[in-house]
């Protein structure tokens, strides 16, 4: 795909907010259980919940003073740390004001709401004080002492400091207050008994700092405490357990997020050009190399919202990055051999024939000319491609749908979508062929399937 | 030999079937509307309809049309009867150069025929597809509206005779 500075070719300016696929009908895809074995774990834990008596905490007495007062650079400081945490995502529905909630989330266990956490005392937390703040950041309890859902990752903010718990108390209570109430949650029996969560807290929640690893430099442990702590990258790049933790013995091995797949961020990383810390800084800083896929999908807003952090916490998150990919292995950099000596595929059966025309006539004029940076149409060759070397074609098909448009008026790389042009067929037959050409796993399964599901998740696309 | 179905009519074509629609229509159909701007699937100069859903035809292989409708520019009006869309565009002297109008004219009509009434917010996010480079924004914003009202009251017309 290619950049667009629009300097003097314009869109039709809409205010377009960041707007994730979310939807109601479409069946979470993160576990692959029988139904039975979850009613029977679901069972369990309502059982073990009754038994061990799962009480909230006590409620916050202490309410925050009538007026506040901070320091400009608390909240500065604050906002810096709410983009790298990537707050405003959960924190604001489509189209709606900032940080005021309402926003849906999909879970396997039904949807969340994001909550209102501007300072409107009725509906936001206007009346929270800067410890119970602290405490819904590092206990997961809110000021009323009910326990709040891990869809809120408290199970990483745990390890926050004081400081930057202060400095984005600062922050979120010198926004705009909104009063905005939000929907109710439509969770499924039995997880929406609130209280449950304290089962769940005491099998599955760790309280505590951070503790630096005094084997590694200062940037590693940066890097590590922003990676593991409000950076929450685990929440989507590790994979979840049936009752929606984090499996701590596959950290950053691959996760999901919003129907796309979270690559792995360790050894077993599917991009074929080995990531290193520049790389990985210049992905994160929203740059576009011709070795790596551009931030697509959820992690579009993720970077986005780096781009207002400091240059040094933005390097110290690839350090750390980058140092749990591990040494490429010899597989892996001769997958790198391969991806510079690109195959065709040619004969096959009908599907990947079909599937040949439609990359050559769709996506070879941008993808397969080697035209090179910055002339426009200088692509991802995609030999080079993470998303057709990943356990599942869902990004692949997302991408392929909906394409990769950056923010109105901002540059960023852009790929038309492809929604109305292709049937579900079509599309099918085009994911396989490019996993057959360019990707080097075995074919991928239930491809029609994934493209049925991601076509009624996406949003509106531009072809 | 493909086959397409254009603006109501079958029509058979002697091309390779990776050839984007755009090559054919402009070559082969002489049905010049739809327009060559950046042939990347970025500017929307040659937007068409397919089932009513506008397409960058520069970036599609006539190997997926063979069976779907597929309407373009001339498809809409003539210059003797523009259609409504058109007719509004006219009214409000939406071109400059001109280029972009028949995309912008095709995505209008995808977008009205969805949506005959779109708040201003909606034309917009609808539009921002298609590209202009001499900066009529305002008035293409204003012909879409424009169409809408006009195909209302042509609709309520039609609905008391």
């Amino acid at each position: 795909m290619d950049i667009i500075f629009s300097h003097n070719a314009k869109r039709i300016g809409a205010d377009v907010r960041e707007e994730l696929p979310v939807a109601a009908d479409a069946k979470p895809a993160r576990f692959h259980m029988s139904t039975r074995h979850f009613r029977r774990r679901a069972l369990a834990l309502v059982a073990a919940g009754w038994l061990g008596g799962c009480i909230s905490q006590p409620a916050g007495t202490d309410e925050a003073p009538k007026t506040l007062s901070f320091e400009p650079a608390a909240v500065e400081r604050g906002a810096q740390l709410a983009a790298i945490g990537n707050c405003i995502v959960c924190h604001t529905a489509p189209g709606g004001q900032p940080y005021a909630g309402g926003r849906a989330l999909k879970t396997p266990f039904g949807i969340i709401h994001g909550t209102n956490i501007t300072p409107d005392p009725e509906t936001g937390i206007g009346r929270w004080s800067e410890g119970a703040f602290a405490r819904a950041m590092r206990q997961g309890v809110d000021r009323d002492g009910r326990h709040l859902y891990p869809a809120f990752p408290y199970d990483h903010y745990t390890k926050l400091t004081d400081e930057d718990v202060r400095a984005l108390y600062a922050f979120v209570m010198t926004r705009e207050p909104v009063s905005a109430g939000r929907p109710a949650n439509q969770l499924s029996f039995p997880f929406n008994i609130r209280s449950l969560i304290g089962l769940w807290k005491r099998l599955y929640f760790e309280p505590g700092a951070f503790v630096p690893d005094s084997g590694q430099n200062a940037e590693w442990n940066r890097g590590a405490y922003l990676v593991q702590g409000l950076g929450h990258c685990g929440a989507c790049h590790t994979p979840r357990n049936v009752l929606g933790a984090e499996k701590n013995d596959l950290y950053l091995a691959g996760g999901e997020a919003e129907g796309w797949h979270a690559p792995a961020l360790t050894g077993a990383s599917p991009a074929p050009e080995p990531w290193t810390t520049d790389y990985l800084f210049r992905y994160l800083r929203g740059g576009l190399t011709d070795r790596h896929d551009a931030p697509a999908g959820p992690m579009a807003s993720v970077v986005h919202n780096l781009a207002a952090v400091p240059e040094q916490d933005v390097r110290a998150i690839a350090v750390y990055v980058a140092a749990q990919m591990d040494p490429p292995t010899p597989e892996r950099r001769s997958l790198r051999a391969e991806a510079g000596a690109p195959t065709r595929t040619e004969g096959g059966d009908s599907t990947l024939q079909a599937g040949a025309t439609i990359y050559a006539g769709a996506c070879g004029a941008c993808h397969d000319n080697g035209r090179i940076a910055p002339y426009s149409g200088d692509a991802l060759q995609l030999t080079y491609s993470t998303s057709v070397n990943l356990p599942t074609p869902s990004n692949f098909i997302h991408i392929v749908l909906d394409g990769v448009m950056p923010r109105d008026g901002e540059p960023g790389p852009w790929m038309p979508g492809f929604r109305g042009a292709l049937t579900d067929g079509q599309l099918a037959a085009l994911t396989l062929y490019a996993r057959s050409r360019f990707g080097s796993g075995p074919p991928w399964r239930d491809v029609e399937g994934e493209v049925r599901k991601a076509r009624t998740s996406g949003a509106t696309g531009g072809g | 030999m493909v086959r397409l179905n254009v603006n109501g009519r079958e029509h058979q074509v002697d091309v390779d079937p990776a050839t984007p629609l755009l090559y054919v229509l402009r070559d082969h159909l002489q049905l010049n509307g739809a327009k060559y701007g950046c042939g990347l699937g970025q500017c929307g100069a040659c937007t068409v309809l397919v089932e009513g859903r506008p397409i960058f035809s520069c970036v599609v292989p006539v190997s997926v049309l063979e069976g779907p409708r597929i309407r373009t520019l001339e498809g809409l009006g003539t210059i003797a009867n523009p259609g409504p869309v058109q007719r509004a565009f006219i009214e409000e002297q939406a071109a400059q150069c001109g280029f972009c109008i028949p995309g912008m004219i095709v995505r209008a009509h995808a977008l009205l025929e969805r949506n005959p009434e779109p708040s201003p917010a909606q034309i917009r996010e609808y539009m921002r597809h298609n590209l202009c480079r001499c900066g009529t924004h305002m008035r293409i914003v204003r012909a879409v509206a424009r169409a809408a009202a006009a195909m209302k009251t042509r609709a309520a017309k039609d609905a008391s005779r």
